[in-house]
């Protein structure tokens, strides 16, 4: 069973949900009708609402605090590129699909346009902007680099964060476990040869810091 | 004085830089995320634009009223697009936009604007000419050579199919649009846009024509560009909105992007191509007639007859028919190597049924028919087909088609060809070297992603002996020298001829100063390792350093101009070959198409950068087997709405559906020595037929129409396609 497994079958941890995202929005109890929602609702602390104008929130983002006014319906993507000028995440799909827009919130890898920026808050949310810099590029920018597995690079800060989520949770990974494991971003110039090489590289130069998970 | 400046490529033996692979310039920014595209920016008082767009596939406008929308929260301007009596062609035409403080704003202001629709009567289908209401399908009249009725009566051998490519969407990742602020009016408007263009060059003259405002007074700027694929150039329909959006809002930078629903819809897709072929010919393999009809649709206008179908062979004896088909979709755009892929498809699925019909292995009828391919690329396509099989191992896995042995899994391997011109545009560059060495080159190109950042430096870097790093280049802004638009490959041959050009111009005025310190004329030096040097005398010379502290505090500025008209020779030429073999596995139970192995050979003369070239044949391959198996606009005729128009349902091949991909760049002395040929498109083409082809051969019958999803493999098995 693999790291990421073996923490979904613990304890559930608080992260983002329509259930959350309705509460947050104060929908009627008619559409919390539902026996899944009923049960859940049951569980979860009383709703706060929200909105629908703008609210103050703060954000823990690349390890700062930011404050920001959203209103509850804007993204966590949208927040970071259009209020914070945070761009490295890119707005593609925007419906989940594509992965340009991944992040690392609470040490997940989610993707930033499924996320709404309110349910962000508590959690520390890592960008492409907060894991190194052009002059000194973290491990997996660096192999993505040398693997030329950039052509456009509109797609490259996503993959660039998928694979270090990815790699942060399994050591020594195979080629083959890259098709999963970064099969939930695309790329349209085509530089998957360039990204599986770099994947693999950036696996070596990040094992020692992988601090022993192994890939189960 | 010097000589005669001389421009040509140094010899392949003596280059230092040109054809070495270093990593490419921007890798960095773009790998830490700090590359800002244009739908980066984040401007001082910027606003954002959202556009209302029609949501019938043909209608008219009978009535519009914005003033709610006008009114609403945080909104600055409202710009009507198609006033009441204008008619729209397609779902997703500009009908209004909203410029706002927020994006929210604007999109809830668009929700507020009234528009009455008349709806008109439509057509969105294609592929079934059968099913295709009279008033949308035109002939196009019949085009003949020789005597194809002969030749089908004395034919040994003839085959049959059908064939097809849907449309398909270019599905940049950065949508279409731009930043755009316009201040003030008529000849005294200034205008500062940040598009996302394949045509930094030509886009203010175009924007400056639509707007009416003098081209003197608009700065186009552009550092990066998050794909293009041929759809985008021009300044287009949201340039305009977007200006218009700006100036009525006082002159506040306006920031209008497509959703990625609208970018589906109607920024951008390649035209369809269907056929049904005859082939003719002997029992060796020889073809000797060709009988084809064809139909596509390119969108409103419907599409001409292609002039390239059969393609690259010349078929003597031929007789072909087209009709247009219309069909109320966005206007289709220029896709990486326009209508060849369809082509090729085309004509390379119709020999490899003529083959599998005659009993003969593809590779020999390719090879046996090159008489009829352009006298001055048979070579290299024999050449590039025995390489090609070799790399595939095509004689130990090749098995006459159906062959596939028992079990639900069949292997089977498909070849096909392509061909491109990709011949430098005219361009023009500036070389400075400056008196502490360090050494500027402006040239107002773009860097689609394809190295051209790179590439130039390479060149200056080999032409002035200094090391990349010393280069400082400026590209993508209208302030620049004059390069040329980003299409028809044609990016590389312009920008390494230009600044060839200017850094030889501007080494030979380095020479004029520093020759008579070393007691020598001009011509006598060059320039390599960070030295100017005595030729011959490796001991007489300058550090690169010295030489330019002569120059005192005036910097050295030559042009260098590339008109592409006859002044190419030696430096960019056009015509290159290219040969693809897919290596597939089908399981035929439930119709998936797994790739296993694909192998690309191409040339492209000079080759500058191997590294950046590799990357630009895997780009096109795996867009390509994205074609082949999951791509396709679905429009539904009920509606007239595109189905698909996300990237969950319009489906771009992933990390996982690629396979392996193999490329071997053809880089031999009589390619080299024609000099730099672009080589963005050749890739893109032959991959539907490849893949096409090898499903064929795995399960003994043709999957005519891609992508050949599922469902289109068991009917094809079924006898149904």
């Amino acid at each position: 069973m693999s790291q990421k497994d073996s923490e979904h079958t613990g304890k559930p941890k608080r992260r983002f949900s329509r259930r959350g995202f309705m509460r947050g929005v104060g929908l009627g109890s008619g559409a919390l009708g539902t026996g899944l929602l009923a049960r859940d609702a049951v569980a979860a602390p009383p709703a706060k609402v929200v909105g629908p104008g703008p609210v103050a929130i703060v954000l823990n983002i690349n390890g700062k605090p930011v404050s920001l006014k959203v209103e509850p319906r804007v993204t966590l993507c949208d927040a970071l590129r259009n209020q914070l000028d945070i761009t490295g995440a890119k707005r593609v799909c925007d419906r989940g699909t594509c992965g340009a827009c991944t992040v690392i919130m609470g040490g997940k890898t989610v993707y930033g346009c499924s996320v709404l920026a309110i349910d962000a808050q508590g959690k520390n949310i890592e960008t492409i902007e907060g894991i190194g810099s052009p002059e000194k590029l973290h491990p997996v920018s660096a192999a993505f680099w040398n693997n030329d597995a950039q052509q456009c690079g509109y797609c490259t800060p996503g993959f660039v964060m998928a694979c270090k989520g990815f790699l942060e949770e399994h050591a020594n990974p195979a080629v083959e476990d890259f098709k999963r494991g970064l099969g939930g971003n695309l790329c349209r110039c085509g530089t998957y040869m360039g990204v599986k090489a770099a994947a693999l590289e950036a696996a070596k130069t990040m094992a020692p810091a992988a601090g022993g998970k192994v890939n189960g | 004085m010097a000589d005669t400046p001389n421009y040509n490529w140094p010899p392949m033996d003596t280059r230092k830089v040109i054809g070495t692979r270093p990593k490419r310039l921007d890798g960095p920014m773009k790998s830490s995320g700090r590359a800002k595209y244009s739908s980066d920016l984040n401007l001082k008082d910027m606003l954002h634009g959202v556009y209302l767009t029609c949501p019938h596939a043909h209608a008219r406008v009978k009535s519009i009223d914005t003033s709610a929308a006008e009114k609403a929260d945080g909104v600055q301007s409202v710009y009507v697009i198609a006033p009441a009596g204008t008619e729209l062609q397609w779902q997703s035409a500009e009908i209004a936009a909203v410029a706002a403080l927020t994006e929210d704003q604007a999109r809830d202001a668009v929700r507020l604007i009234r528009v009455e629709y008349e709806v008109l009567p439509h057509n969105v289908l294609d592929a079934d000419l059968a099913r295709i209401a009279a008033p949308y399908a035109q002939k196009a009249g019949e085009r003949m050579q020789g005597d194809p009725d002969k030749a089908f009566t004395e034919a040994e051998v003839v085959s049959e199919g059908k064939y097809g490519i849907p449309v398909v969407t270019h599905c940049c990742l950065e949508p279409h649009g731009q930043v755009i602020q316009w201040q003030g009016n008529g000849d005294g408007s200034q205008i500062q846009v940040w598009p996302s263009t394949q045509d930094v060059t030509d886009y203010a003259g175009d924007l400056g024509q639509s707007l009416k405002v003098p081209v003197n007074n608009i700065k186009v700027k552009m550092e990066y560009i998050g794909g293009g694929f041929g759809s985008k150039f021009g300044p287009d329909a949201w340039a305009i909105t977007g200006a218009n959006l700006s100036q009525k809002a006082g002159g506040r930078p306006v920031k209008l992007w497509l959703d990625r629903a609208t970018e589906q819809i109607m920024a951008g897709n390649r035209p369809s191509l269907f056929a049904k072929v005859k082939v003719a010919g002997k029992k060796d393999g020889t073809i000797t007639g060709w009988q084809g009809e064809t139909w596509g649709s390119g969108g409103v206008t419907g599409l001409t007859m292609p002039n390239n179908v059969p393609y690259v062979f010349d078929i003597p004896n031929s007789r072909r028919n087209h009709t247009q088909v219309k069909v109320n979709g966005g206007p289709s755009r220029a896709w990486r190597a326009p209508g060849n892929q369809q082509a090729s498809y085309i004509t390379c699925a119709a020999i490899e049924d003529f083959a599998a019909k005659a009993g003969l292995d593809p590779v020999e009828v390719f090879a046996k028919n090159l008489g009829y391919a352009p006298k001055a690329r048979q070579d290299t396509y024999r050449f590039q087909l025995a390489k090609a099989a070799e790399l595939a191992e095509w004689k130990t896995l090749w098995h006459p088609r159906g062959q596939s042995g028992p079990g639900p899994i069949k292997r089977g391997l498909g070849l096909a060809i392509g061909t491109w011109q990709g011949a430098g545009h005219a361009s023009q560059c500036r070389t400075i070297i400056n008196p502490d060495g360090g050494v500027r080159v402006e040239i107002d190109t773009q860097d689609l992603g394809t190295g051209t950042r790179t590439v130039i430096v390479q060149v200056v870097a080999e032409t002035l002996g200094v090391p990349m790093s010393q280069i400082k280049l400026l590209i993508g802004s209208n302030d620049l020298p004059r390069d040329g638009s980003s299409g028809g490959s044609t990016t590389v041959g312009g920008v390494s001829t230009s600044s060839r050009r200017s850094s030889v111009n501007a080494l030979a005025k380095l020479f004029d100063v520093v020759a008579p310190d070393l007691g020598v004329e001009p011509g006598q030096l060059e320039a390599t390792e960070g030295q100017i040097r005595v030729k011959g005398t490796p001991g007489k010379s300058l550090t690169w350093a010295a030489a330019c502290r002569k120059l005192g505090t005036a910097s050295i500025s030559e042009m260098g101009i590339f008109t592409a008209r006859g002044d190419a020779a030696g430096m960019t030429t056009g015509g290159v070959c290219g040969v693809q073999i897919a290596d597939v596995s089908v399981d035929v139970e439930t119709g998936v198409v797994k790739m296993n192995r694909y192998t690309a050979v191409h040339d492209c003369g000079l080759i500058i950068n191997p590294r950046l070239a590799e990357s630009v044949v895997y780009g096109a391959v795996i867009g390509g087997i994205g074609t082949a198996l999951y791509e396709e606009r679905i429009l539904d005729q009920q509606t007239g709405k595109m189905l698909n128009p996300d990237m969950e349902f319009y489906k771009i091949a992933g990390i996982a559906d690629v396979g392996d991909i193999r490329v071997h760049l053809d880089i031999r002395e009589e390619n080299d020595k024609r000099g730099v040929v672009g080589l963005g498109e050749p890739p893109a083409i032959p991959i539907c037929g490849a893949i096409g082809n090898a499903v064929a051969n795995a399960i003994g019958v043709r999957v005519p129409c891609m992508p050949m999803t599922p469902d289109r493999v068991l009917n094809a098995l079924e006898g149904r396609a």
